[in-house]
């Protein structure tokens, strides 16, 4: 399918031209004298680590931001874009990584919201809106129901009403800024099936993306940034991931997490019958039974919305149990708050950073204490010690290779990939017993992958029990030294790493007894 | 604007402090700028001259030390009710109440006043002011505990809270603290001994020295200890704040509390140092103003006091304008309001002044009602 294309789009006209795109920020230059070419029907991945100048670019090419130097060719014609608005008029459409979407109203009044269709005396034809939809549905084969809530459908199948919505807009370049960090990989497939479907329509699409594999599988040409800078093309067909990692890090990446084998020691995690309610009061962690010992890395794999998150938020104290009991290192935390958790030695990597891992708007220095604030060295009878917080600081970013121009800076203002390893540097600088990471690389740069995997393998030689969770099948299998499969809010079976093939874990997954 | 490299130049901390309190004040000081601007020509529509009209609320407001005594007394309260204001803020609460527990920290500062003889000055005026204070703090627990324990959304229930204390001190003030002597017809509070009234130093109120002394323990609470970390990151991130075992609840009742506390503390100030007594309609919107001011001085403890300032320099100034310049005194209430105008809409005056980016522990104004 990639040949076939690929010939097609080196005869295919083209529809978007950048030509020396340079972007100045205070301080960094984002993009610098950049060059891409997007032909018609072809998928071009855009292929860099997290603050390569991506997103720069591509809020350059939608009309964001201004370049300070370069030019845009649009079908042939130099552009000025002043706006989202000039971007979507020229047929551009953008889906971003966080959706732009009104939970409240159907997926219908969602896409034609901004370019409503008014019945005589103001009203909005919602009638005329559900068939629009409808068929521009049927046309592109995104299956989706125009009548339903927003905030009834899955991830994926919002992503579906964004690019719906750039097509109602008459979108034929589509921009998708990592659309499939959010995905499942069933969901992850479904979404290339639509690529292509798309691009044998005549749509041209810029897939955004740091994930090597998918870049494989779907691109037809692939574009690497690197440091703002465009450092190299290359073609799925004579590529290998390790040659687009090499490209894209700037140097050899290793792929594959080179560990000894595990030399498990007591038992340090035990829970009996676990269960735990969703925020909606359903029942989801139903009766699990885990063991973790010391010295081993057990990962839990599953298809997201198992009940992984409730169960990770029960055992750290965020949210109360039903029934069942929790021991670690032999005390019983079934009710114990988080503070009692952690004063246990319990790290925890949680599973949205922004959301429980990190303060934004506080500075590195200031989210390096966050759970540790109250005891000495960083606090004497309640008072703050500045200058214990501000070493301690610079020493973690110094260990931990945080990409920063200062400890001041606003964890905010970080890279997905330097905002994990603040909180991995944290949870790793005090004595740990149990560590306990959800989702630890989610969404961050193969660099950042490789550092945060060495760290936790190394927590393991160091005697640390870790129960990793990763909704990422290839994170389990090559971390793990025993591999549980959670399904309906069980574990189902735990296997040795020996035993867990990638096809029996996928059947295991999907529920099957296999 | 996550592209850090290593090879950028390593910001130092005074640089990047410096930095922080430019992008604090340049706000604040435009908005005055513009709010001032904006004055003049409804001045000059008027058919005034506001360059007369200004010289006259500067005299009146700085021209003598009377003048800057007068200043200074109008200011102190509202650095009180700004500091309680702002400091809920930085939990990310509301508090409308401030007008409230200031007031029911007024009568009660009143209260211990009038009612306890024989005590030498170096007691009775600070049980008189804790007094006020802890009535405050009972107040601001009200809403903190309502928030905590049945979800009721601050705003709704200081707002109400209000009103209860309007009708509340009326209540004392007309009834069982209603100055009995023969002559006194109207609803008030006896007044308060000698030994409980806060003295001048030199032409400055002893409250305003207060004041900036709260304003600094404020600053060093919220900066310095344990606790201000506590309730700053339960304002910036509930959610994080629960994940390092921070006790949200408890530090929204206490908040709550401490803002209640300084409310309260304004009240007795105002009691103590300035009517002498408690009578009902004297502290009427000093609450409300304390919103004013915590916005204008970007709910910064320390841009607290400039914001009081200036706000009790165009209360005392603006008499004088309407005696030398014969220009309504309200005028400052119009410039006030646009003042607070161009703070809130902040979006304006950045562009004007070409400032990007977000600030660092922004307030939410649109805070929602489902937070926490």
């Amino acid at each position: 399918m990639n040949g076939n294309n690929n010939h097609q789009a080196e005869e295919a006209p083209i529809v978007l031209e950048a030509r020396g795109i340079t972007k100045q920020f205070p301080g960094v230059l984002a993009n610098d004298r950049i060059d891409l070419v997007l032909r018609r029907g072809e998928i071009l991945a855009l292929l860099g680590e997290n603050g390569a100048g991506k997103s720069t670019l591509m809020n350059i090419l939608y009309g964001l931001y201004h370049p300070d130097a370069g030019e845009i060719w649009i079908k042939g014609e130099k552009v000025t874009l002043h706006s989202p608005g000039d971007a979507i008029s020229r047929g551009i459409g953008m889906v971003h990584q966080h959706f732009q979407l009104v939970p409240v109203m159907t997926v219908a009044e969602n896409v034609i919201l901004g370019e409503e269709v008014t019945k005589a005396g103001g009203y909005i034809d919602k009638r005329d809106a559900n068939r629009r939809v409808r068929e521009l549905s049927e046309l592109y084969g995104l299956e989706i129901d125009p009548t339903i809530e927003v905030d009834d459908l899955p991830v994926g199948l919002q992503q579906r009403v964004e690019i719906i919505k750039a097509l109602y807009r008459q979108a034929d370049i589509l921009i998708l800024d990592e659309p499939t960090a959010v995905l499942t990989p069933q969901e992850s497939n479904e979404l290339f099936r639509i690529m292509h479907d798309l691009t044998e329509k005549g749509v041209s699409i810029i897939f955004i993306t740091h994930k090597l594999k998918e870049v494989l599988a779907v691109s037809d040409r692939i574009t690497v940034l690197r440091g703002g800078r465009s450092v190299g093309a290359a073609l799925p067909s004579e590529s290998t991931e390790a040659s687009l990692a090499e490209l894209m890090v700037g140097r050899k990446v290793i792929l594959q997490v080179d560990k000894d084998d595990a030399r498990p020691a007591e038992k340090v995690l035990e829970i009996k019958d676990l269960e735990v309610l969703d925020d909606r009061k359903h029942r989801v962690v139903k009766g699990l039974n885990l063991e973790v010992h010391a010295g081993e890395i057990l990962g839990v794999a599953g298809v997201q919305g198992n009940g992984q998150r409730e169960f990770v938020e029960a055992l750290t104290g965020l949210r109360p149990i039903v029934s069942g009991k929790i021991f670690i290192a032999g005390e019983e935390t079934t009710d114990a708050t988080p503070r009692e958790i952690t004063e246990l030695e319990v790290a925890h990597i949680p599973e949205d950073r922004e959301k429980h891992g990190l303060v934004m708007p506080y500075s590195i220095a200031d989210n390096m204490v966050l759970n540790r604030y109250y005891r000495p060295p960083f606090s004497r009878y309640s008072i703050l010690d500045r200058e214990e917080i501000a070493e301690n600081s610079a020493r973690l970013v110094e260990k931990f290779d945080v990409r920063t121009p200062s400890i001041y800076t606003h964890a905010g203002n970080l890279s997905g990939g330097n905002k994990q390893k603040v909180i991995v540097a944290r949870e790793f600088s005090r004595p740990v017993k149990l560590l306990i990471a959800n989702q630890p690389t989610r969404g961050i740069d193969v660099g950042s992958i490789e550092f945060i995997h060495n760290q936790i393998v190394a927590q393991r030689d160091a005697g640390v029990a870790v129960l990793l969770v990763s909704a990422e099948l290839d994170e389990v299998l090559s971390l793990a030294d025993r591999v549980a499969v959670m399904f309906d809010g069980q574990i189902v079976k735990t296997l040795p790493i020996e035993e867990a093939t990638r096809e029996y874990v996928g059947l295991l997954m999907a529920g099957s007894e296999a | 604007m996550t592209k850090a490299t290593a090879t950028e130049p390593v910001e130092n901390r005074t640089t990047a402090t410096l930095r922080r309190i430019w992008r604090g004040i340049s706000v604040p000081l435009v908005a005055v700028l513009l709010g001032l601007l904006i004055g003049a020509l409804l001045l000059i529509a008027s058919g005034s001259n506001p360059i007369d009209a200004y010289r006259a609320l500067i005299k009146g407001a700085f021209g003598s030390p009377v003048a800057i005594q007068r200043t200074l007394e109008k200011a102190t309260p509202l650095i009180f009710s700004g500091l309680a204001v702002a400091f809920a803020f930085k939990a990310g609460l509301f508090n409308i109440g401030a007008q409230g527990q200031l007031l029911v920290g007024a009568v009660v500062a009143a209260y211990v006043g009038f009612s306890i003889e024989g005590l030498p000055a170096i007691i009775h005026a600070p049980l008189a002011l804790l007094a006020g204070g802890l009535a405050g703090a009972l107040y601001g627990y009200i809403p903190g505990a309502l928030k905590t324990y049945t979800g009721a959304h601050e705003v709704i229930v200081t707002i109400m809270l209000n009103y209860v204390a309007i009708n509340l001190t009326d209540y004392l003030a007309d009834g069982p603290w209603k100055d009995p002597s023969p002559t006194n017809i109207v609803a008030r509070t006896p007044k308060i001994f000698p030994s409980a009234s806060l003295p001048l130093v030199g032409n400055v109120p002893s409250g305003f020295i207060l004041a900036l002394i709260a304003a600094l323990v404020v600053w060093w609470l919220l900066y310095r200890t344990t606790l201000g970390y506590e309730i700053r990151t339960v304002g910036l991130n509930s959610s994080a704040a629960q994940y390092a075992g921070i006790r949200v609840a408890r530090m929204i009742i206490l908040t709550m509390m401490i803002s209640g506390f300084l409310a309260g503390l304004g009240g007795s100030v105002e009691t103590l140092g300035i009517n002498g007594r408690f009578q009902p309609g004297f502290n009427t919107g000093l609450g409300f103003d304390g919103i004013t001011v915590a916005l204008l001085g970007k709910t910064n403890p320390f841009g607290v006091i400039p914001a009081a300032i200036l706000l009790g320099a165009m209360r005392a100034g603006s008499s004088q304008m309407q005696f030398s310049a014969g220009v309504a005194s309200e005028i400052t209430d119009v410039i006030t309001a646009f003042i607070l105008f161009f703070v809130a809409a902040d979006v304006i005056v950045k562009k004007l002044i070409r400032q990007r980016g977000v600030d660092d522990e922004q307030v939410k104004l649109s805070t929602g009602w489902s937070s926490h």
